[in-house]
């Protein structure tokens, strides 16, 4: 069944997924939490003390439920953040690392194991280094102070004279030293570590940073590279069976008979119905899957009419909910600016429902034991689904354990739970450990997508070729970045709600790339309605200098002026940028138009980021590198293809995402600003890309392409 | 009918009595739970479930377990040699050309065989042979890299 209640969870990831989830509350005896976190560990909690506690707001968790001082010197870190790819083991090690004046590898980071960890939130929104970055720097700084107030105590000397490095205190006069290890044999520390974390604990100026701001590894990639990590799809328990769950023949269709009795009579296999689920579980997933198929033949299904992807533009807009029950924002009059301008423009821009397509589909292996439930799987918020399960089975929150292995990426794709709460229904009923790892195929129609949109566009230039009217309205998809960064006296932008027939969710960056390539599309035509360069007519209504920094920095290092120059009918240069969770993109491109094949080929990508401070510039690269490669293929390609409900493109061999040959040769340039706090950088790398795409294809063919993914559009229309 | 197949996983005799359809790579996962080797399509299209049979790239979650009878099976558990990595491995550390990760073992398998055939590739050869290996945070800048600097610095690159 589609789950239209998740829609607006999921689509407004700013809002909700910031809110503070209850406190889990899971009570851990001393001795099961040495057990957890294995031997030559002092506990420096008593028992009693509640670990799930809030991480968000700082002030409300104890430096206890944070950090752990072990005997060998190393320090154990929680957090309920969750890895996925794009960092935070690294930069949440070395936030620790900076505040306690170790170096990163005495860090151990747990994430996202309910049973231990804070809740720190959703791993969404690009939140973890603006909120988390800062709450583990506040909490080991903390236990720092704290230490070396011990220390002073027990020398009875002024905590100003001593000195922390590399875990070691020292008094400046005495040169007398004592270090973490050493503390961590003393009960003191338990009793210190009580304490809450104040916010206002000072923290490490950038100036001084020596962990923070350098490119430490991801720590675990070793066993990466090695495939000692398990990841979510990879526990096998013992006796533990794999499940297959029966799927509905299309969108909101409802079972209204089905014969059980073929895969009940297959050896080893066990069926479970319950209404409107049923699944078969097996020793393997081959036989689970064939005991599936038997009995899916069987099954009867009453189907509902469903929006085709031929007719979703039109449909979106019908329904879309501009009648005033979402409001604009306002400024001047645009009404009166568009009746006075010299010259109007007047477009609609639409965007195609695309997936994440993590490389590793949902899975969950989940085991019940004494009436509690523990399950192992790959989503982003740890906690919010042991909240969901904890509702579905009627269970208080202690009695769920969620743990999330370092998984298969994300990308904003996994903020729900089902194949845990599939895999907990199996094994309550069977009564043994069972893994659900869905098929490519299943991700790809059951999972969720990003939003359609249809984007309406007015501007109105005056007689000097300044814009004076901007009326902006996308349907569908969500307000993020939905606001002109320009300078615009009179302007009215609008997000409308309308009736997705997909169920819709959260996408690296959301609505902002849809809104951009709307918006610097847009421009693009009106630079050309006023006879303008693109890039001189953003710069004359631009006053946001970071916007500003990069969009020189990418035009300078492009050679902008020069290459728009040598512009022909086969190559093409364009330009975009933009900002959205407080960080800042530009980007050039070229790209080839290749008749014959019906390509638009990018050859080269110049961009420039900037998010404030640079934690760790390799893997922030990475994650730009990744964001401008992931963004050609909603922007070329990428379309789920849907009709009566089903999707027709449920498989990589027909849904195209980006592989090797497609990659550009992609130049990024990294801005350092130091005067702010730090921002985060997997997700605003990508906004900027599509709509430089369609300005370069522009350039060469004069051709406006106004729908992603634009190859197929644009070879319509040549 | 179930048949008994009889492979040779990283120099280890190992036999199985199973469909003789079901997929290597399921038989590797939950039979001898080498959970290195990824499922991440099944159709072949992406590269996650590489492995090499009897030194050759292959994609073994549309290989019947039938077709690697007495055959060779090399998967990423068996290619560092006790706390050595192999060099392939290394220059992966080394790039830093991991995101997640979970397409990993693919890109590296699929990159030995490559160099083990052809130790010096153009550009143009490594894109062409890796292109069936999908990377969806889209790390290829970083796996080509990785890929120069194993051949780079490797002159003769051996299959374990």
């Amino acid at each position: 069944m589609i789950k239209n209640t998740y829609t607006k969870e999921l689509l407004e990831p700013h809002c909700t997924d910031s809110v503070d989830a209850p406190d889990s509350g899971i009570q851990l005896t001393r001795r099961a939490f040495v057990q957890m976190l294995g031997s030559g560990l002092l506990i420096t909690v008593t028992q009693g003390v509640s670990f799930g506690q809030r991480g968000l707001s700082g002030g409300r968790l104890s430096v206890a439920a944070r950090l752990h001082l072990n005997q060998d010197g190393t320090i154990t870190v929680m957090t309920g953040k969750v890895e996925e790819g794009q960092g935070p083991r690294a930069e949440l090690s070395q936030a620790a690392a900076e505040e306690l004046r170790v170096s990163v590898d005495r860090i151990r980071l747990i994430m996202a194991d309910t049973a231990l960890v804070p809740d720190d939130g959703i791993t969404a929104g690009s939140r973890t280094t603006p909120i988390n970055v800062p709450a583990v720097r506040r909490g080991a700084a903390t236990a720092r102070e704290l230490l070396t107030k011990l220390a002073a105590e027990q020398w009875k000397v002024d905590a100003g004279a001593l000195d922390v490095r590399n875990g070691i205190i020292t008094h400046k006069t005495t040169r007398k030293t004592i270090t973490y290890a050493d503390l961590a044999k003393s009960k003191d520390v338990a009793e210190v570590f009580k304490q809450t974390i104040p916010s206002d604990v000072v923290v490490t100026p950038v100036s001084q940073w020596k962990s923070l701001g350098t490119s430490v590894p991801r720590p675990n990639s070793r066993d990466i590279v090695t495939a000692k990590h398990r990841y979510p799809s990879d526990f096998i328990r013992p006796n533990m069976l794999y499940g297959k769950i029966l799927r509905p023949v299309s969108y909101g269709a409802t079972l209204e008979s089905i014969d059980l009795s073929k895969a009940e009579a297959m050896k080893d296999v066990i069926v479970v119905r319950d209404g409107q689920f049923v699944g078969c579980a097996a020793p393997s997933s081959f036989l689970a899957a064939q005991a599936l198929e038997a009995i899916a033949k069987t099954a009867s299904w009453k189907t509902i009419s469903h929006p085709s992807s031929k007719e979703i533009f039109s449909h979106l807009k019908k329904n879309a909910r501009t009648d005033g029950r979402s409001r604009p924002r306002t400024s001047g009059s645009v009404e009166k600016a568009l009746a006075d301008a010299n010259k109007v423009l007047s477009e609609t821009y639409e965007v195609a429902y695309v997936q994440h397509t993590p490389m590793e589909p949902r899975a969950a292996t989940a085991e019940w034991k004494d009436g509690k439930l523990t399950v192992w799987t790959g989503v982003d918020g740890p906690q919010r689904v042991q909240g969901d399960l904890a509702r579905t089975f009627g269970l208080s929150t202690e009695r769920v354990r969620v743990i999330v292995p370092d998984m298969g990426g994300g990308f904003g794709g996994k903020h729900t739970g089902e194949a845990a709460e599939e895999a907990a229904r199996l094994a309550k009923v069977i009564k043994r450990p069972v893994a659900v790892h869905w098929t490519r195929a299943e991700e790809f129609t059951w999972a969720y997508f990003r939003p359609a949109a249809v984007i309406e566009c007015k501007g109105g230039l005056d007689d000097k070729g300044s814009l004076i009217a901007w009326d902006f309205t996308n349907i569908n998809a969500g307000g993020a970045a939905i606001d002109t960064p320009y300078n615009i006296a009179n302007k009215k932008i609008l997000s409308a709600g309308s009736d997705s027939p997909l169920r819709q969710g959260a996408y690296r960056c959301l609505a902002a790339t849809a809104n951009n390539f709307a918006r610097e599309s847009f421009m693009d035509e009106l630079a050309a309605a006023a006879g303008a360069d693109p890039l001189a007519f953003r710069l004359d209504h631009l006053e946001n200098q970071r916007i500003r920094t990069v969009l020189e920095a990418a035009a300078k290092h492009f050679d902008w002026p020069n290459r728009r120059k040598k512009v022909t009918s086969e190559l093409g240069v364009g330009l975009a940028c933009g900002t959205e969770k407080n960080s800042v993109v530009a980007a050039c491109v070229e790209v080839a138009i290749d008749r014959k094949r019906g390509e638009i080929k990018v050859n080269q990508v110049c961009e420039a980021f900037e998010c404030g401070p640079i934690i760790n510039p390799a893997n922030l690269l990475s994650q730009v590198q990744g964001c401008i490669t992931m963004g050609l293929g909603p922007a070329l390609r990428e379309e789920m293809q849907f009709k009566d409900g089903k999707i027709l493109n449920a498989g990589f061999s027909e849904y195209k995402v980006p592989r090797f040959k497609d990659v550009p040769e992609i130049e990024v340039l990294l801005i350092n600003k130091t005067d702010i706090p730090s921002a985060g950088g997997g997700e605003t790398p990508i906004i900027a890309i599509a709509p430089a795409i369609a300005n370069a294809v522009f350039a060469a063919t004069g051709i406006r392409v106004r729908s992603m993914p634009m190859q197929n559009a644009l070879f319509r229309q040549l | 009918m179930d048949t008994k197949i009889t492979l040779i996983v990283n120099g280890n005799k190992r036999t199985v009595v199973t469909d003789p359809a079901r997929s290597l790579l399921d038989v590797l996962r939950e039979e001898f739970h080498l959970t290195g080797t990824k499922y991440g399509c099944g159709e072949g299209q992406c590269g996650a479930c590489t492995v090499l049979m009897d030194g050759k790239k292959i994609l073994s979650c549309i290989t019947p377990v039938a077709r690697a009878d007495k055959k060779k099976i090399t998967t990423i558990e068996g290619f560092a040699e006790g706390d050595s990595l192999h060099p392939v491995q290394q220059a992966f550390l080394d790039e830093g050309a991991i995101q997640c990760g979970y397409c990993t073992s693919g890109m590296i398998l699929a990159a030995a065989a490559l160099l083990k055939n052809n130790p010096k590739p153009t550009d143009k050869q490594i894109t062409e042979w890796m292109n069936g290996n999908i990377c969806r945070c889209n790390g290829y800048t970083k796996i080509l890299n990785a890929v120069r600097r194993a051949a780079a610095q490797i002159a003769e690159v051996k299959i374990p």
